[in-house]
């Protein structure tokens, strides 16, 4: 597990049995934002502080993403032959903010709006000098 | 000043191996020089929109060397528009009397494959597979379809018809009817969304000739007006492309902004629109798109394409040319393509696909990455 490497720095806490995601908090007037950002989008303040995001939230919408993306910039370990589809949604994190997020399914029988989701660090791809890489995805609870 | 367009022109969007943008889009300057009767020395400015061509404004070394302020405009899916409001200006401000606005663009096959950098966004969002605008449409139809009670066989009944009407236009490059079970059988792209209901990059120009209101005569017997012309960005809130997060509470998009914005500036209200454009980067974004721009109410939708209101004989006829999921998306070009169609429209020129009971009142409206709107109103 601890060989994995975080897809870029300061998105999760990584290594961690309860990982979160890191967003900013926005000191002045309460805004939240995912991935961190220094400047506030509701008051342009840099008085953003890191929080970590709850680890449960809601889905709000939902799609599915059924060929291989462009690469680059997609670079996850598979190829056009062993691509799996996966889905992509908003998870409504109370108190926070709607996050953009990879889906751990992609059926979209399996997914419905209002459901309860739950954080997941999942494998990913292979960093240029061969260490594995992981990223976010929600899975429903 | 008001300001009158009094020529328009097209090369029609498809594929042309071999052929530049440039040429394409002096292709269309010349059929709109040609509809007005005017020479390329008359013409006194002119803003060229692209998206692939870094220097459009190079088409006047196709055109002639005339020594004219010539300006490269981009601004995403409201370039077209953009470049036309900007020859309008030129116009209403008293500094010319006769300016063009041109769309030239020629992209590859296939989705687009950028570096999130070029939208502000970090490495990792295209490295993940999130950097597709197309997850955006397929997300906020899936919300739209929850929230409102549109039904999958109506995204199928929007892509029906606009194939239908780029099948009675001899300039669109779809011009196969395609089945509503067809539409909903073909490949999910990204759910619900299907191939065929989906519009594609392609290649293409378009250019719109304007004057002066008073010298429209000089050109032609049958000017159009342009009415208002309105351009809005994203408001924080707004569920918009490309935004790895959103703050909890909605707030709407800059459609609905530029909409009313353009309305007021017309003095017209919705209800005297004759015939609309309305951005079909897929079947979901028309149906949203008719409630955004104040056409119906939110969920009226089903209605609407069950009773054929949006027909070419309804009460608010669509994107009469086939729209871009008939034509494909030229990003440059696609809003000079549908003025060209509002004019042609208005000019009573459309042959099968003419809206009948002489219209008055034409609406075009453009929306794009990264939550950009536009709407013009043109009328007789």
């Amino acid at each position: 597990m601890s060989k994995q490497i975080p897809l870029a720095p300061g998105l999760f806490t990584w290594p961690s049995d309860e990982p979160a995601l890191l967003g900013g908090r926005c000191g002045s007037c309460g805004y939240v934002a995912f991935p961190f950002r220094e400047h506030c989008l509701a008051c342009g303040l840099p008085e953003m502080a890191e929080v970590e995001l709850p680890r449960r939230g809601r889905l709000w919408t939902f799609t599915t993403q059924q060929f291989r993306p462009p690469a680059p910039p997609y670079a996850g370990a598979d190829t056009v032959e062993s691509f799996v589809p996966y889905g992509v949604g908003y998870i409504e994190l109370p108190q926070a903010c709607k996050v953009e997020s990879r889906l751990t399914v992609s059926d979209p029988a399996q997914l419905s709006i209002g459901q309860e989701m739950e954080l997941a660090i999942v494998p990913f791809g292979v960093t240029s000098d061969g260490q594995p890489t992981v990223t976010f995805a929600f899975r429903p609870v | 000043m008001d300001v009158a367009i009094v020529g328009v022109g097209l090369h029609p969007f498809g594929r042309y191996e071999g052929k530049s943008a440039l040429q394409m889009g002096a292709d269309a300057v010349r059929e709109a020089l040609a509809d007005a009767g005017a020479d390329w020395r008359d013409v006194q400015c002119a803003f060229a929109g692209s998206m692939e061509i870094t220097n459009p404004e190079a088409i006047v070394g196709l055109l002639g060397l005339t020594g004219i302020p010539a300006h490269a405009v981009l601004n995403g899916c409201a370039t077209g528009n953009t470049s036309l409001t900007m020859a309008a200006q030129s116009i209403a401000s008293g500094e010319h009397d006769l300016a063009i606005a041109i769309g030239l663009d020629k992209h590859p096959r296939g989705a687009f494959a950028a570096d999130p950098s070029v939208s502000g966004l970090p490495g990792w969002y295209g490295e993940a597979g999130m950097f597709l605008t197309t997850h955006f449409f397929g997300m906020k139809i899936t919300r739209y379809m929850h929230d409102h009670g549109v039904s999958a066989a109506t995204l199928a009944k929007v892509a029906a018809k606009n194939f239908r009407n780029g099948a009675a236009n001899p300039r669109a490059w779809r011009r196969k009817p395609i089945s509503e079970a067809e539409i909903l059988g073909s490949t999910v792209v990204n759910h619900p969304l299907t191939q065929f209901m989906y519009c594609s990059p392609d290649e293409g120009a378009a250019a719109v000739l304007l004057c002066r209101a008073d010298q429209a005569h000089k050109y032609t017997d049958k000017p159009v007006y342009l009415r208002a012309s309105a351009l809005r960005s994203r408001r924080l809130g707004a569920f918009e492309l490309l935004s790895p997060s959103l703050p909890l509470e909605s707030v709407p998009s800059p459609t609905v902004d530029a909409s009313r914005a353009a309305y007021e500036q017309a003095g017209i209200g919705p209800e005297d629109v004759h015939v609309a454009q309305l951005q079909d980067t897929d079947a979901g974004s028309e149906v949203i798109h008719m409630a955004e721009n104040g056409f119906c109410k939110d969920g009226e939708q089903e209605v609407w394409l069950a009773e054929g209101r949006t027909e070419i004989g309804g009460l608010l006829p669509v994107n009469t040319d086939g729209g871009l999921i008939a034509n494909g998306e030229p990003v440059g070009a696609s809003g000079l393509r549908q003025i060209y169609e509002i004019v042609t429209q208005l000019r009573g020129r459309a042959g099968a696909r003419q809206v009948l009971g002489n219209p008055k009142v034409g609406y075009a409206h453009l929306y794009g990455a990264p939550g950009t709107a536009a709407v013009a109103i043109l009328s007789t």
